[in-house]
C-alpha cells in the first residue's frame, strides 16, 4: 500500500514534469530545426511573399498540433466529453481547464519558432522586399523604370549575388533597413507573449481560484481514475485468464482419467505442491493431448464455481454431477470454431 | 514519523535552491541569447536611436516577466494576498518579505542583459552615434548640418560603402564604446555595493520581523505542496473505491438477472475476490459498456458505510 502511494506521487508529480519536459524538448527542437533549415528565397516578385509568410506561418501550426499530439491527455478531454451523461453530471469547467492547460503548453514551441524567425530577420526581408521605401532610402526617380520593372529589381534584394539595383536602392542599405524591422517586430512579439502569460497565470489567483483548485482536482480524479479502471481490468483478465487455465486443465485431466476407467487419483495431503502443480497430468501423451486441446478447442469465456478436490464434489448444491459437463463439452465445441 | 522529516526537510531546502537554480539558468540564457542574436544597427537617422534603446530596455522587460512567471512563490504570494481572510488573519509582513524576495531574483536576468549590452558597446554606439558633437572629430566637422546626421548614423556600420575607410568613424565608435563601457562598468560597481550593504546592514534592523516573515513565507509554500499531494492522494483512494463500488453493483446486478448458482463460501481463493463475481465474456463486455455509457455517480458514501 505504501509502496503504492510513493509511486502513484510520483507518477502524478512526474506526469507533470514529464509534460513540461517535452514542451522543453519541442521548443529547443523547434530553435534546431530553424537553424538546420535551408532558407531559400525565390527573388521573384509574387513567390517571396508567399514564400516568406509561408515558413512563417505554416511550421508554428504543424508544431501547435503536434504539441497537440504528443499530449497523453488529449484522449482523456476527448473521452470525457464525448462520454454520455448517465449518472454523472458533466462539467464544463473541468473540460476547459483540461483543455486550456494542454493548448498552453502546445503554445510554447510554435511560439519559439515565430520568435526565432522574427529575429532572425530572413522571412521578413524575403516576403516585403519589395516594400521597402525606395524614396526615403535610395533613388526613386530613376528614369526608365516602371513599376514592374522596379518590383522584379527589389525581389532581388535578398539574394545578393544577382542584385542588379545599386542606383536604385543600396543592397545593404535595404537589408539592414528590412532587418531592423523584423527584429523590432520579433522583440515586440516576445514582450507580448510573455505579457499575456504574465497575465494569465497572475490573475487565475485574483479571481477565480476556488473554481480553479475544483476544476484541477477532478481533472487529475478522471484521469487518475482511467488509469486505475485500465489497471483493475488488467488484474481482473489476469485472474479470469488464471482460474480459465486452471479450469480447463482439471476438465481435461478428469476427462482422461474417466475414459481411461482410472478412478481420479486424489493427491495425497502431504505429496507437496509440486505434485499439486502438475494438476492431474504426469505422462506424455497426457501433456500432449492437453496441448493439442489447447489449440483445437480453447475452453469458453465462461468460468464456472470451483470443484472440489474432494471425490464427490457438488456437495450441498442437489445437482446431479453429469449436468454441467456435457453442458460444457457442448459450449466447448461452439466455441472452437469461433 | 523519520520519512516525514526527511521529507520536509528536502522540501524546505529545495524550494529555495531550486528558485536560485532557476534565477541562474536565466540570468545564462539572457546572455546566451545576447551573443547569438545578430545585432544590425539600421544605420538611418531615427531608427538608431529606437532601435538601439529598444534592443537595450525590452528584453529585460520580457526576461523579467519571465522571471516571474517561472517562479513558483510567485502563485503562493499572490494566493496569499487575494485570500478572503476567514479564520485565519493575513500577515502584511509575510507578503512583503514574498514579494521582495520574488522581485529580487526576477530582477537579475534583466540586469545581466544590461550590463552585456553595456559592455559589449553596440547597443549604446547604434542609438547614440548622431548625437555625437561632430566638432570633435576631424572628419565630420567641415560637413553640412543635414549631411553630418546622415554620415553618423552610418557610423555604426563599418562595411557601408561611405564608412570603410574613415579614420572619424573609428574614432567616434571608439568614444562612445568608452562612455558605455564606463557605464556599464560604474552601474555594475553600484549594484555590487548595494548588495553588500544590504547583506551586511540586514540583521541591524528587524531582525525578528525578518525571520518569522521566512518562517511563514516557507510554511505556507510547503502547506500548498502538501494539500496538493493530499488531493492526489485523495482523489486515488475515492477513485478506487468508486470502481470498486462499480464492481460490486455489476456483481449484484449479474446475480438479480441471472440464476447461477450462489457462490461457495467468500474468499475461498484470492482469485474468487479478485474476479469479483464476473466471470463470462458477455459479463464483462456488459461491465465495459456499462462503464462508457453510464460512469457511476461520484458518490462512495455507501461503499464506505458497508
Amino acid at each position: 500500500m505504501d509502496k503504492f502511494r510513493m509511486v502513484f506521487q510520483f507518477l502524478q508529480s512526474n506526469q507533470e514534469s514529464f509534460m513540461n519536459g517535452i514542451c522543453g524538448i519541442m521548443a529547443l527542437a523547434s530553435a534546431q530545426m530553424y537553424s538546420a533549415f535551408d532558407f531559400n528565397c525565390p527573388c521573384l516578385p509574387r513567390y517571396n511573399l508567399a514564400y516568406g509568410l509561408g515558413i512563417l506561418l505554416v511550421p508554428p501550426l504543424i508544431l501547435f498540433l503536434l504539441g497537440f499530439v504528443l499530449n497523453n491527455n488529449v484522449s482523456m478531454l476527448a473521452e470525457e466529453w464525448r462520454r454520455p451523461q448517465g449518472q454523472r453530471g458533466k462539467d464544463p469547467a473541468v473540460l476547459r481547464y483540461m483543455f486550456c492547460s494542454m493548448a498552453q503548453r502546445a503554445m510554447i514551441a510554435p511560439t519559439v519558432w515565430v520568435s526565432v524567425t522574427l529575429l532572425d530577420g530572413k522571412c521578413i526581408t524575403c516576403a516585403f522586399c519589395t516594400s521597402v521605401p525606395v524614396e526615403t532610402l535610395g533613388n526613386a526617380s530613376l528614369p526608365g523604370l516602371s513599376q514592374e520593372d522596379m518590383k522584379r529589381v527589389l525581389a532581388r534584394i535578398p539574394c545578393k549575388e544577382i542584385y542588379d539595383g545599386q542606383e536604385l536602392i543600396a543592397n545593404e542599405v535595404a537589408i539592414r533597413y528590412l532587418r531592423c524591422i523584423s527584429q523590432a517586430l520579433g522583440w515586440c512579439y516576445v514582450l507580448l507573449m510573455t505579457t499575456l502569460a504574465f497575465l494569465v497565470r497572475s490573475l487565475r489567483p485574483c479571481f477565480t481560484q476556488a473554481a480553479f483548485l475544483k476544476s484541477r482536482y477532478w481533472s487529475h480524479y478522471i484521469d487518475i481514475e482511467r488509469k486505475l479502471f485500465d489497471e483493475t481490468c488488467a488484474e481482473h483478465a489476469r485472474s479470469f485468464a488464471k482460474v480459465c487455465i486452471q479450469q480447463f486443465f482439471e476438465g481435461m485431466s478428469t476427462d482422461l482419467a474417466a475414459a481411461r476407467c482410472h478412478l481420479p487419483r486424489k493427491a495425497p495431503a502431504d505429496a507437496g505442491e509440486a505434485t499439486e502443480k502438475l494438476l492431474g497430468i504426469t505422462d506424455q501423451g497426457t501433456m500432449n493431448t492437453a496441448l493439442k486441446s489447447w489449440h483445437r478447442c480453447k475452453p469458453p469465456l465462461h468460468l464456472h464455481s470451483p470443484a472440489r478436490p474432494s471425490g464427490n464434489g457438488w456437495a450441498g448444491e442437489g445437482q446431479p454431477p453429469t449436468h454441467p459437463p456435457a453442458l460444457r463439452r457442448e459450449i466447448a465445441a461452439y466455441y472452437s470454431r469461433v | 514519523m523519520d520519512r516525514f522529516r526527511m521529507i520536509f526537510q528536502y522540501f524546505q531546502s529545495n524550494s529555495e535552491s531550486v528558485m536560485n537554480g532557476i534565477c541562474g539558468l536565466l540570468a545564462l540564457a539572457s546572455v546566451k541569447m545576447y551573443t547569438c542574436f545578430d545585432f544590425s544597427c539600421p544605420c538611418l537617422p531615427w531608427y538608431n536611436m529606437a532601435y538601439g534603446l529598444g534592443i537595450m530596455f525590452v528584453p529585460p522587460v520580457a526576461l523579467f516577466l519571465c522571471g516571474l512567471i517561472l517562479n513558483r512563490q510567485s502563485l503562493v504570494m499572490l494566493e496569499e494576498w487575494r485570500r478572503p481572510q476567514g479564520r485565519r488573519k493575513k500577515d502584511l509582513a509575510v507578503i512583503r518579505y514574498m514579494c521582495s524576495s520574488i522581485i529580487q531574483r526576477a530582477m537579475v536576468a534583466p540586469v545581466v542583459w544590461i550590463l552585456v549590452t553595456l559592455l559589449d558597446g553596440k547597443c549604446l554606439i547604434c542609438a547614440f552615434s548622431s548625437s555625437v558633437d561632430p566638432e570633435k572629430f576631424v572628419g565630420f566637422a567641415n560637413v553640412s548640418p543635414v549631411q553630418v546626421q546622415q554620415l553618423l548614423a552610418k557610423v555604426p556600420c563599418k562595411d557601408d560603402e561611405l564608412m570603410r575607410n574613415n579614420t572619424s568613424r573609428k574614432a567616434v565608435s571608439r568614444y562612445l564604446r568608452c562612455w558605455s563601457q564606463a557605464l556599464g562598468w560604474s552601474i555594475l560597481l553600484i549594484l555590487i555595493i548595494a548588495a553588500f550593504l544590504a547583506r551586511w546592514l540586514r540583521p541591524c534592523f528587524n531582525q525578528a520581523t525578518l525571520l518569522q516573515a521566512r518562517h511563514w513565507s516557507n510554511y505556507i509554500d510547503i502547506e500548498q505542496k502538501i494539500f496538493k499531494e493530499t488531493c492526489c492522494e485523495h482523489s486515488r483512494l475515492f477513485a478506487h473505491k468508486c470502481i470498486l463500488h462499480f464492481f460490486e453493483s455489476m456483481r449484484q446486478e449479474i446475480k438479480l438477472h441471472s440464476f447461477s448458482l450462489p457462490r461457495e463460501g467468500g474468499g475461498a481463493e484470492e482469485e474468487e475476490g479478485l474476479l469479483q463475481g464476473i466471470t463470462d465474456q458477455d459479463q464483462v463486455n456488459k461491465l465495459l459498456k456499462m462503464w462508457y455509457y453510464e460512469k457511476p455517480p461520484l458518490d462512495v458514501s455507501q461503499a464506505t458505510q458497508r
